[in-house]
């Protein structure tokens, strides 16, 4: 059984949504796992691999230590040119499911390196599972981002 | 400037002239001698089209092919273009069909690429049709050669390549058959990216094993490939192919690291269930790197497997389309082990994205030096097989192939 959420669920959600799109595009990076649950799961997936039922996602973590993990490791160890990414979250909706929200929002990640015009790194939609936390905060405790782009533009440095 | 006035320094492969990354000439010429000439072209895993009629669309070189399964469970191969009026026949990635209609006159061919039919053969009303002399039987979908080898398949627009394990090599089809050991495949799933830089950079990288105990940080702080590792590089008699095997060490400090200033000691994983890599195979190798020529390479790392296949798409960029898989008889922590580890390698990984990335760099820094040269010098000027990392033998082994194909 699902029912409707109330306007100011809506709200908080959206809020939620822009603030993760916040910190993935302006940091502090570090900060992007704490929106998640500690046994979260947060999966990158290529829209023919879930549309075909395979399970391999370009990037997954498993828990919020492993979404540390892949910021830490993006900071410190992988060489990439310096870039800016700008997301944008539209069409939040959610639906309240077994004491969860529900929710699909669409997305695209526009980047921009140092020598080029903008183009889009990624676009596609959100597929969550939000719960309310002890502390009364809002969490993803699931995002799968199954993008259309499937065909990626050199190289996804940063989470989507 | 062509080829024609192209000239390679030097009469072995210890310089490599920068016009090869972008002269569309030399695009054209490798796209005829190389991937149209005497080779075998990854194409497709036999688990992605395990019924008659499943079929999928790839590309060797820049053209469009369509691998079928037919009727009989014979896989074919032909090209993706109406004999007609050159249409793409199949605009689908991948499906599962009896046959193939154009769109534009509706032609259709069967899944051995044969006409079967065109409407208004004989005209309406006595008005139109095809002359008497049109016979359907010379307007089929031309076909490639077809080798399946453990569940692999590879094509070839050649009318006689070698047999497939003679292309290979004794040692290449070792290694080969070690991954691909005749144990059903299972698909996992894809990831494509479309790189900004010339196919070859790609080959180079693999065959590179200087680089990766310097670029990928990663790789080295978790001593997952490093320079003081035990290690081989061996190639194939011609040099087509090469193999990086190595093992894996200690993670953290040792002296032969001093080199590499930016290892990061200090790194844990927080969660380390990312890397818990178990020995597979029955020998030491943890990473297997293979590349076989002209369009394939064949990755182990640790427990992540996966067939990259190399689609050029102009002298300055290529699509490299990953396809990975492990064993029908894996069980579901082994499947698991395999998606974490492939954080490390896909069009998002936390390794590969350092070669995307270095090989972008390549294609703009060369790009704007055409009559430059690099220097290949690594390990002494030679192509021989040798026990360690530090060495470019194989990248000139690759090029010594490339300018007796080429004629350069
Ligand atoms: S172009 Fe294919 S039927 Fe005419
Ligand atoms: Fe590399």
């Amino acid at each position: 059984m699902s029912a409707a959420i109330d306007v100011a669920t809506q709200h908080e959600l959206e809020q939620l949504h822009s603030r993760y799109a916040a910190l993935l595009d302006d940091g502090p990076l570090a900060q992007w796992p704490e929106l998640f649950t500690e046994e979260c799961l947060y999966l990158l997936i290529p829209r023919d691999n879930h549309e075909l039922d395979l399970p391999l996602a370009i990037m997954r973590c498993e828990s919020r230590g492993m979404l540390r993990d892949r910021v830490r490791a993006v900071e410190q160890t992988v060489m990439h040119e310096p870039r800016y990414l700008r997301h944008h979250i539209t069409n939040a909706t959610a639906v309240w499911a077994d004491g969860e929200l529900h929710g699909v929002a669409h997305y695209s990640v526009l980047e921009v390196l140092p020598d080029a015009l903008p183009r889009v790194l990624s676009c596609g939609r959100y597929v969550d599972r939000v719960v309310r936390c002890d502390d009364g905060r809002l969490r993803y405790a699931e995002r799968r981002c199954i993008y259309d782009s499937v065909l990626v533009p050199n190289t996804i440095v940063y989470p989507v | 400037m062509t080829h024609n006035e192209r000239v390679w320094p030097g009469d072995d492969a210890t310089r490599l002239p920068y016009w090869i990354y972008s002269d569309p000439d030399i695009y054209q010429r490798e796209m005829s001698r190389i991937f149209r000439g005497s080779i075998w072209a990854y194409a497709a895993i036999e688990a992605e089209i395990p019924e008659p009629g499943d079929f999928r669309v790839t590309r060797i070189g820049d053209r469009s092919v369509i691998v079928i399964r037919d009727e009989h469970g014979v896989i074919r191969a032909f090209v993706n273009r109406c004999a007609h009026r050159g249409v793409k026949v199949c605009r689908q990635q991948r499906g599962n069909t009896r046959f193939f209609v154009c769109p534009y006159h509706q032609w259709s061919y069967d899944a051995q690429g044969r006409l079967k039919g065109v409407p208004f053969i004989k005209g309406v009303k006595q008005l139109g049709g095809m002359p008497d002399d049109f016979r359907r039987e010379d307007h089929g979908l031309p076909a490639l050669a077809v080798a399946v080898r453990n569940g692999v398949v590879f094509v070839s627009f050649h009318e006689s390549p070698p047999p497939f394990p003679e292309y290979l090599g004794e040692t290449n089809l070792r290694y080969f058959d070690r991954v691909f050991d005749g144990r059903k495949l299972r698909l996992l799933g894809y990831s494509r990216q479309l790189i900004p830089g010339n196919w070859k950079l790609m080959f180079e990288n693999i065959k590179d094993p200087y680089h990766a105990s310097l670029l990928h940080v990663f790789l080295v702080t978790f001593g997952l490939f490093r320079a003081d590792q035990k290690s081989q590089v061996r190639m194939d008699a011609t040099g087509m192919h090469a193999l990086l095997i190595s093992q894996r060490g200690e993670a953290g400090k040792s002296t032969d690291t001093a080199d590499i200033s930016n290892l990061r000691e200090d790194f844990t994983l927080e969660d380390p269930r990312l890397l818990d890599p178990v020995r597979e195979y029955s020998d030491d190798a943890t990473v297997v790197m293979q590349t076989i020529w002209p369009n394939l390479i064949v990755q182990q790392q640790s427990n992540t497997l996966a067939l990259r296949q190399l689609q050029p798409r102009g002298p300055e960029s290529f699509e490299l389309h990953w396809t990975f898989f492990g064993y029908e008889d894996d069980d579901e922590t082994m499947t698991r082990r395999r998606l974490r580890q492939a954080n490390l390698m896909s069009s998002a990984g936390l390794v590969s994205a350092d070669d995307s990335e270095v090989i972008k760099l390549a294609q703009d820094g060369t790009r704007e030096h055409p009559e430059d040269a690099g220097v290949l010098l690594m390990g002494g000027r030679d192509t021989e097989d040798v026990p360690h990392m530090v060495t470019e033998a194989a990248i000139r082994a690759f090029y010594v192939r490339y300018r007796e194909v080429m004629e350069l």
